[in-house]
């Protein structure tokens, strides 16, 4: 006789208020394989914790954002956030299918040359860009948007320095009626500032100005914000045409779209509130559509999505290390991930989710992870059934900035393994060892005894 | 219509904060046209008076709260609906709604009708959007913003005079006095119902209400105003009256007119002592008062399912005027197998 | 390790405190642990119970056991000795 599945046994006290235990059911429906590859195949080849990145949905991710896009407006291009996620495999998926690189320092320049992006499909944001950098830059033809007057004149004294004309954009901050405004990055709309710069830069002539962009914030909602920045962004545009009788080549109205993760405090799960990319791309596209600008002069749009086109590809896989019950009553779980691999639990409430079948019956629990720091809490409040040490779960949509703001916190960081299209699995990060840092240190001789 | 229908309506929770659930399926139960219909209690918690009162609902279901995700509501709705075939149903709990607008015509398809604002009617409505609300449709409005931490207080100050009202998304209003109180209460409120919390110019006058359908088209079939006579510290209505006034009901005509608003809605406006009506909230639902029309004499739910289904309606023009309500509460003896049976399987039959 | 005696415990799993007016729920494995506690059966049997029945070591079993013998308590479900 086969012997039956064996669940923790759970007393709970019956509370009002309390969702009712046969309705979460259907929330936590197993979640036993990724990309057709069993969890508990992928954790036994390549240990526990582990990321997982599945290639099918990173395509499927951009192809949906991109026909969003490309259907509605002629000229459009992407360009992969490296920040959002730096791992060579994942970056070289958006190259092959078409997405520019746009950096914010000299060590993601680096990497997007090292993926053999050329130079000219290289857009280089952010506030710190040091000398070399721009050298690098300007040498290679990239795309520079400039963020403040420091850098602007850096760049006219390395113009003649080189003796070339570096091509360049102005980032534009600006007021789009969200909360909070960014205001710290590039050059302030509504205080005249943007406009001024663009004229200086027009007048002086050493910089070739070639485009516009903004970045007006993160996890951003409401699509109609972008359209409020797209309206100033086309001001600025037409008064450039207007003026100087010139027409700038793009538009790159940046980054922010939200994925279906939901913010702590959120009401609403993301899954319901999350916009889909028609919902911006129409947004959008519909501004410049319907400005004046004409037909033949229409900017390319550069789009540098990160996050939505990368959460849902992510996996983290764990495993129950042991359960605990604490004075309260309240269940807990110590687990072998914690905010080290999952820098994004500070402001999501992560989904977790087994990855064996249970019951209909859930506990409140706590979930924590490994680190001896009170602060290593994935989940301070979740409805989960009965876990036991040994079990593993998975979390979903983890694909953006955990693997460029992972922690190596008093552990090592594990192996990344991307699930290609045909459903191999191949590991594109190594998990670390005591090499790798022992390779990075070196003992002043008088230290190298401790008797 | 001989065919038994099968209504569903959610919101039973009869308490010091009540829904509307109740009154609705009491209006529906005193109807003329679906007094022997069957009616489906949707509760979210086991201590709802609804599920246990005689003659309100034939039978309860439990139903997962919006905020473990839609998915999950409607395929509890669906399995529902495979039990009952429900033709209707009347959401009645703010925070069901989007679920239940967003997912119109998947119900649509499985037979089940609802009489709900458009997404389009839903979101221009909500309190953070009510300054652009009002300019897109003539109405006055106080003066809100949004802020959505609780370093912003400060801005308060500087657009505004105290007091100021602090409002949740969906539910709860305190009028704050100073900075402090301006504080405490957004973190009572976002931490309840998140962020962002709107603040609310203070205008001082009389409060009036109406509840109103309307049919999607840009007509009024019914319109009753009120005005409150007690209010619970919840800012409830615990007793109101009904008012004769035109200035008002035109005002509701407009309202509808323009925005094209179809189901139930309840205004809440300021009377101010020149005369002037400014809208505070619209909220996009029946309110919990609805009972209160049907015994002046609009039977708001029964028009609301007849629209609902396609049925020939005709709007009300009148009701009775200076007619009052007045709340109470009222111990029900309840078997403790009622509610273990309820905790246990999420169902209870009631007949 | 005794239960209360005036508890009354429904098959559907729900428990129903007479002397607090508290009611619990159970999942099925803790359901069948009451009902054997309020046979009077003890630890050993009831281990032995679940061994042949479930898929299931005996240290996690033990593990689980204590730790639903401590919600038990937890909630004075058990009776004081």
């Amino acid at each position: 006789m086969e012997k039956k599945t064996f669940e923790r046994p759970v007393i709970k006290k019956v509370q009002i208020g309390m969702p009712s235990k046969f309705g979460l059911k259907s929330e936590y429906a197993p979640i036993k394989e990724i990309d057709g590859i069993p969890v508990k195949n992928l954790i036994e080849q390549y240990g526990s914790p582990l990321y997982v990145i599945s290639e099918q949905t990173i395509r499927e991710t951009y192809t949906e954002a991109y026909k969003a896009f490309s259907t509605r407006y002629p000229k459009v291009q992407f360009a992969w956030s490296y920040k959002t996620n730096y791992l060579d495999a994942v970056c070289k998926i958006f190259h092959q299918e078409g997405s520019w690189a746009e950096v914010v320092s000299g060590f993601e320049y680096e990497k997007a040359l090292n993926n053999g992006v050329p130079g000219n499909k290289i857009i280089f944001n952010g506030p710190y860009k040091t000398r070399e950098d721009l050298i690098k830059a300007i040498e290679n033809n990239s795309f520079i948007h400039i963020d403040h007057y420091d850098e602007y004149y850096l760049l006219i004294d390395l113009a003649e320095e080189l003796n070339i004309r570096p091509k360049v954009a102005v980032r534009i901050n600006m007021d789009t009626g969200i909360y909070p405004q960014w205001s710290r990055f590039g050059f302030n709309y509504e205080n005249g500032e943007a406009w001024e710069i663009i004229q200086r830069i027009l007048i002086s002539n050493k910089l070739d100005l070639v485009g516009l962009h903004c970045h007006i914030g993160t996890y951003i909602m409401v699509p109609w914000a972008y359209a409020n920045a797209m309206y100033k962004l086309i001001d600025l545009f037409l008064g450039v045409e207007k003026k100087y009788n010139k027409h700038l080549q793009y538009i790159d109205i940046g980054g922010g779209f939200a994925s279906k993760n939901t913010l702590k405090g959120a009401y609403l799960p993301g899954t319901d509130t999350c916009p889909t990319f028609d919902q911006y791309a129409d947004a959008i596209t519909s501004v410049i559509i319907n400005s004046s600008i004409s037909i033949e002069h229409l900017p390319v749009l550069i789009l540098e999505t990160g996050r939505a086109l990368i959460d849902d590809a992510g996996y983290l896989l764990g495993t129950i290390h042991a359960t605990k019950r604490l004075p309260d009553g309240k269940n807990s779980l110590i687990t072998d991930l914690g905010v080290n691999l999952l820098f994004t639990s500070f402001w999501y409430d992560h989904k977790i989710t087994p990855a064996q079948e249970f019951g209909p019956y859930t506990e409140e629990t706590v979930v924590y992870g490994p680190l001896c720091m009170n602060i290593d809490v994935i989940r301070e409040y979740v409805q989960l059934p009965p876990l036991k040490k040994g079990d593993h779960f998975v979390i979903s949509r983890i694909g953006a900035y955990n693997m460029t703001q992972w922690m190596q916190f008093i552990t090592y960081r594990p192996n990344v393994v991307l699930i290609d299209t045909n459903k191999n699995t191949h590991i594109i990060r190594k998990a670390e060892t005591i090499n790798n840092f022992n390779n990075l240190e070196q003992t002043p001789e008088h230290l190298k005894k401790i008797e | 219509m001989n065919k038994k229908l099968c209504i569903a309506v959610s919101g039973l929770n009869a308490t010091d904060n009540p829904g509307p659930g109740i009154p609705v399926a009491r209006s529906l139960r005193e109807s003329e046209a679906f007094s022997d219909a069957k009616i489906i209690g949707l509760a979210y918690e086991n201590l709802e008076p609804g599920i246990y009162m005689p003659g309100i609902v034939n039978k309860t279901y439990q139903v997962p709260y919006p905020s473990v995700g839609s998915e999950n509501l409607l395929q509890r709705i669906e399995y529902i609906h495979e039990q009952e075939n429900i033709q209707v149903i009347i959401p009645n709990f703010d925070a069901e709604l989007h679920a239940f607008i967003t997912n119109e015509k998947r119900l649509n398809d499985k037979g089940i009708a609802t009489f709900l604002p458009t997404l389009q009617q839903y979101e221009e409505r909500h309190k953070a959007n009510l300054p652009a609300f009002g300019k897109k449709h003539n109405v006055l409005v106080p003066k809100s913003i949004t802020i959505a931490s609780a370093n912003d207080i400060h801005k308060i100050r500087k657009e505004f005079v105290y007091p100021v009202l602090i409002k949740g998304k969906f539910y709860d209003a305190y009028v704050a006095f100073n900075e402090e109180q301006a504080l405490m209460h957004f973190n009572k409120i976002s931490s309840k119902w998140g962020v962002p919390v709107i603040v609310q110019e203070f205008i001082r006058g009389t409060e009036v209400n109406v509840i109103a359908l309307g049919d999607g088209k840009g007509n009024t079939y019914a319109a009753v105003p009120m005005r409150k006579l007690y209010i619970t510290d919840k800012g409830k209505a615990w007793s109101g009256i009904s008012i004769d006034d035109d200035k008002l009901l035109k005002l509701t005509y407009q309202i509808i007119d323009s925005t094209k608003w179809r189901g139930g809605m309840e205004l809440e406006l300021i009377k101010t002592n020149d005369n002037k009506y400014y809208l505070l909230e619209i909220n996009p639902r029946i309110p919990a008062w609805v009972y209160f029309a049907v015994g002046v004499g609009q039977n708001i739910p029964e028009t609301l399912v007849k629209l609902a289904l396609n049925m020939p309606a005709e709007p009300f023009t009148t009701y009775n005027v200076g007619t009052m309500f007045i709340r109470y509460s009222w111990d029900l003896i309840v078997p403790m197998e009622q509610f273990q049976i309820l905790s246990t399987t999420g169902e209870l039959e009631k007949n | 390790m005794k239960l209360k005696p005036k508890l009354a415990i429904s098959d559907s799993g729900f428990i129903f405190d007479p002397s607090t007016g508290e009611s619990y729920s159970l999942n099925e494995e803790g359901l069948i642990i009451v009902q054997f506690l309020k046979e009077g059966k003890n630890e050993e049997e009831i281990k032995e119970h679940f061994l042949n029945e479930y898929d299931i070591d005996e240290t996690t079993f033990s593990r689980s056991y204590l730790d639903f013998i401590s919600m038990l308590k937890h909630f004075n479900l058990i009776e004081h000795e």
